[in-house]
């Protein structure tokens, strides 16, 4: 049908939804269906870990999308994560409620120890979830789309791009770190109690929430893949290989690049937004700009334009991350900047490229007929 | 004949004498006999009198006891009426002490400034000038105007028409008032604006409109030199900025290799500072002169090994040398975590660094910020002369403009390479040193400027050093002149954001490459 057309010629993908799909059933019933005191009951936390490197794979596909295929070296992609991020604490801020610590039924904790009197304009409307929702798209997606007018239209390429990239999140940063901003400055929104109705703290709602980064997972990666695969698709790749080119031909460049670093950015915000209600906190740190490289490393370390290989990289990553920074806190750095020189020099195409070039060689056939000799 | 050693000796022992002699009270200056009696009265009055008598004198000797009368310390013999400074524990039955009050105190303040105005030594008459300025009557007028006809030192004159245009502030004949006024217009002295102020309220209309229009000279006045402040302040931060930038204008600008590690070089060569103030903590004002040819060596030859390991391998895809060189900021400031300390490490300042030169009341510049500017120039200089008068440089831009065509003509491009990324590496840590100078040495000081230092060499425009310069200190000085009605943080996303529209607008910064060396 629809999907098996999209996945078409891309076993990697076939096999990284099946897996996907395998783990979205096994972890529910792992968790909730077998009792605590089994060996194969799956702790709690451990979901919400998994869950976490499921957004950042979502994150991670966002970015593929417009660096593997569009060629557009994004340093800023941590920023609509982040903004997405931010809109849906802003919506679980205002479900706080009467709950804060100051107990004020209107007002969040920071703004009444700010002594503000009133909530800010651009608070309003985000006590409703729809609204939240809308803006978990629309911000993220205005940011790219306008930034992505003015730079795309005067032909920024290239490294220039991916430094203004990185300056309008640092810019961000700075801005996100201001009291006066009203989000809650230095610590930004935390403290949160439920979503929906449901509280966070309750198995099932951080089940569910597993499940739906999952989905959206799938969904995303489904939505690049039918990208990629459309007409569109194509003129995107040919402006990678060869912008002028594509220029010269008739089409226009800047649209498609547009258009698709907008669809890049929204995918960003809602990975942002289902990443926010698991690790229970947004601050201004999630618009650094050292963040917003790791995330070009995890796609680098899978392999760029496979869409597979980001969710690959950014799974196996984050999980040498949570593992070294638990074991070594110190090493994790060294390691991670190893990674970041030793896979741009000898793993151009990052692991995917890697398999794929085992299985051209097939060095093993190849070994194992000399040994026969 | 009197030889030279003789001649100080009696200068010495005159000096000596001259020194001693009012503790001992024996020889006193005929001034000091006459003005005894009066003392002796044991009325205010009187003693006023004595105390009009001695400043009228002009006589530097009266000083000393004058002083003692403010401290209570001046006593006088009761039996042969001399006058007689108590040291501690002098005060036997023979000594009278001499009794003032406040208002005479107020009135020995004046007399000892007026004396010490007549005094020979230049330096001690400044003094006491402005000191007058805070305390000046009208009745001084008089006495101000002979001693300004006699002054010859240009700044005591200059601080005596002050003070004697303060004095007529307060004259009795408007005409003077007003001349008074006129001619205090435009002075910067704190004392001169608060009379000013009172005098805005003054009864006589005309006074009061002409004390108002003289207040705004001044105001105007302070207000140009807080413009010539700002402008200081945003050059001084611009030549930080340049300094961050200049390494990376020549890596990036003319080689085309994203240095992400930029920043952590520069914190190499801050750290090379602190270390270099480890080793000879007695020789803490000379550290610098060792620390900027050591923070070039270090990070220059850190520059050259990332240069052979990993850059070599990566020209012509700059993405990827963005990657990999970002792996290497993370090394590098890990390791200075890991080996030296994840806090900050204090570096101090050479005491010729610290203080100010100050232009007048209102405008002080820093010697710091002053020297950060004359560094960041005089670096700008060397660099610019290496570019363009050495055979390195010319080999250099040999490379920058065509590759090829510079290895068929015989230039090692690949040993060009290392030592531009040598020379760029270096720079930065030249730079590192100043900023130890300024702010806080840690490991993330680099991290702090790499940012910065992009958005200084893309402004700029790539491949061009006067860019970098020009680019550097204007956003410093837009920098500083957006903060007072922005605040620090505001005006740096303001700058942040003029620059990422700036670049839409013009790809190639203020000052793009033209030509073939523009490249595509």
């Amino acid at each position: 049908m629809f999907i098996t057309r999209i996945l078409q010629n891309d076993r990697g993908g076939q096999i990284m939804l099946a897996v996907l799909a395998l783990v979205l059933v096994l972890v529910p019933v792992l968790n909730l269906l077998v009792p605590a005191g089994s060996p194969l009951h799956m702790p709690t936390y451990l979901v919400t870990l998994l869950g976490k490197y499921l957004t950042y794979a979502l994150l991670a596909v966002a970015v593929d999308l417009v660096w593997g295929y569009l060629g557009i070296l994004s340093l800023g992609h941590g920023a609509f994560f982040a903004l997405g991020g931010y809109a849906m604490g802003m919506y679980l801020m205002r479900q706080i409620g009467d709950r804060g610590v100051y107990g004020n039924p209107e007002l969040p904790d920071f703004m009444v120890f700010l002594n503000w009197k009133e909530l800010p304009w651009f608070w309003y409307g985000f006590d409703m979830f729809w609204f939240a929702m809308l803006m978990v798209l629309l911000v993220p997606g205005l940011l790219a789309f306008v930034f992505g007018w003015l730079a795309f239209r005067s032909r920024v390429t290239g490294v220039y791009l991916s430094i203004i990239t990185q300056a309008l999140t640092y810019a961000l940063l700075l801005a996100f770190f201001r009291n006066e901003m009203g989000f809650g400055g230095n610590n930004g929104l935390t403290d949160f109690k439920d979503i929906l109705g449901f509280s966070l703290q309750a198995d099932g709602t951080r089940m569910t929430l597993f499940v739906l980064s999952g989905l959206a997972l799938a969904g995303g990666y489904l939505l690049c893949r039918y990208i990629i695969n459309s007409k569109l698709g194509r003129v995107v790749v040919a402006i990678r290989d060869a912008e002028s080119r594509t220029r010269f031909v008739g089409y226009r460049v800047e649209h498609y690049k547009v258009w698709v670093f907008t669809v890049s950015a929204m995918l960003a915000g809602i990975a942002g937004a289902l990443y926010v209600p698991q690790v229970g906190i947004i601050n201004p740190g999630e618009f650094s700009p050292l963040n917003s490289i790791e995330i070009v490393i995890w796609v680098a370390i899978g392999g760029r334009a496979t869409l597979y290989g980001a969710v690959l990289g950014a799974i196996l990553v984050n999980y040498a991350k949570t593992v070294f920074t638990g074991l070594m806190p110190e090493s994790w750095i060294f390691m991670l900047g190893a990674l970041f020189v030793l896979v741009t020099l000898y793993l151009p195409q990052g692991l995917a490229g890697l398999v794929k070039n085992l299985k051209e060689n097939r060095w093993w056939h190849k070994f194992s007929r000399r040994a026969q000799t | 004949m009197l030889k030279t050693t003789d001649f100080t000796r009696l200068l010495l022992l005159s000096v000596l004498l001259w020194v001693c002699s009012p503790l001992q009270a024996e020889q006193q200056s005929a001034t000091l006999t006459q003005a005894a009696p009066l003392f002796q009265e044991a009325s205010f009055d009187k003693t006023r009198e004595a105390v009009d008598l001695l400043a009228a004198s002009g006589d530097p000797e009266a000083v000393p006891y004058l002083q003692a009368l403010l401290d209570g310390k001046l006593y006088q013999d009761k039996a042969q009426g001399t006058l007689v400074i108590a040291k501690d524990g002098n005060t036997g039955d023979e000594l009278r002490k001499i009794p003032t009050n406040n208002s005479l105190r107020k009135y020995v303040r004046g007399a000892i400034g007026q004396l010490s105005l007549s005094h020979p030594d230049a330096a001690v008459r400044l003094t006491s000038a402005n000191g007058l300025l805070e305390t000046v009557t009208p009745e001084m007028a008089g006495q101000l105007r002979d001693l300004l006809e006699k002054e010859t030192d240009s700044a005591v004159k200059e601080a005596l028409s002050l003070g004697l245009a303060m004095a007529d502030l307060n004259a009795a004949d408007k005409a003077v008032r007003l001349t008074a006024i006129e001619s205090l217009a435009g002075n910067l002295h704190p004392g001169v604006r608060n009379r000013l102020t009172t005098m805005t309220t003054d009864i006589d209309a005309e006074v009061a409109k002409a004390a108002q229009a003289a207040l705004k000279t001044i105001e105007d006045t302070a207000a140009l030199y807080g413009h010539v402040e700002t402008l200081f302040f945003g050059l001084s931060l611009g030549s930080v900025l340049v300094l961050a930038a200049i390494g990376l204008a020549i890596t990036f600008g003319v080689m085309g290799v994203i240095n992400m590690a930029h920043g952590e070089l520069i914190m190499l060569g801050a750290y090379t500072t602190y270390i270099v103030q480890q080793l000879m903590p007695n020789f803490i004002d000379y550290s610098l002169f060792v620390a900027v040819p050591a923070a070039f060596i270090v990070s220059g030859l850190m520059g050259i090994l990332i240069e052979r390991t990993v850059i070599r391998h990566l020209y012509g895809r700059p993405l990827e040398t963005l990657l990999a060189t970002f792996g290497i900021s993370l090394i590098l400031q890990q390791l200075v975590r890991t080996v030296i300390s994840p806090q900050n490490v204090p570096v101090s300042n050479p005491s010729w660094m610290s203080g100010s030169l100050e232009i007048n009341s209102v405008l002080s510049l820093t010697y710091n910020r002053l020297y950060i500017v004359l560094f960041c120039l005089m670096v700008f200089a060397l660099l610019y002369f290496v570019l363009r008068k050495t055979n390195l440089g010319l080999q250099v831009r040999a490379v920058s403009q065509n590759r090829a065509m510079a290895r068929a003509m015989g230039v090692r491009s690949a040993r060009v390479d290392a030592l531009t990324f040598g020379l760029g590496s270096g720079v930065a840590g030249v730079a590192g040193v100043a900023l130890s100078q300024l702010t806080n040495v840690g490991p993330n000081l680099g991290q702090a400027y790499i940012i910065d230092s992009f958005m200084v060499v893309v402004f700029g425009g790539v491949g061009n050093l006067w860019g970098t310069l020009v680019a550097g200190l204007s956003l410093g000085v837009v920098n500083k002149v957006l903060e007072p009605w922005a605040g620090a943080v505001l005006a740096k996303i303001l700058v942040l954001v003029f620059i990422i529209l700036f670049i839409q607008k013009r790809p190639r910064g203020l000052f793009p490459q033209k030509g073939r060396a523009a490249g595509d």
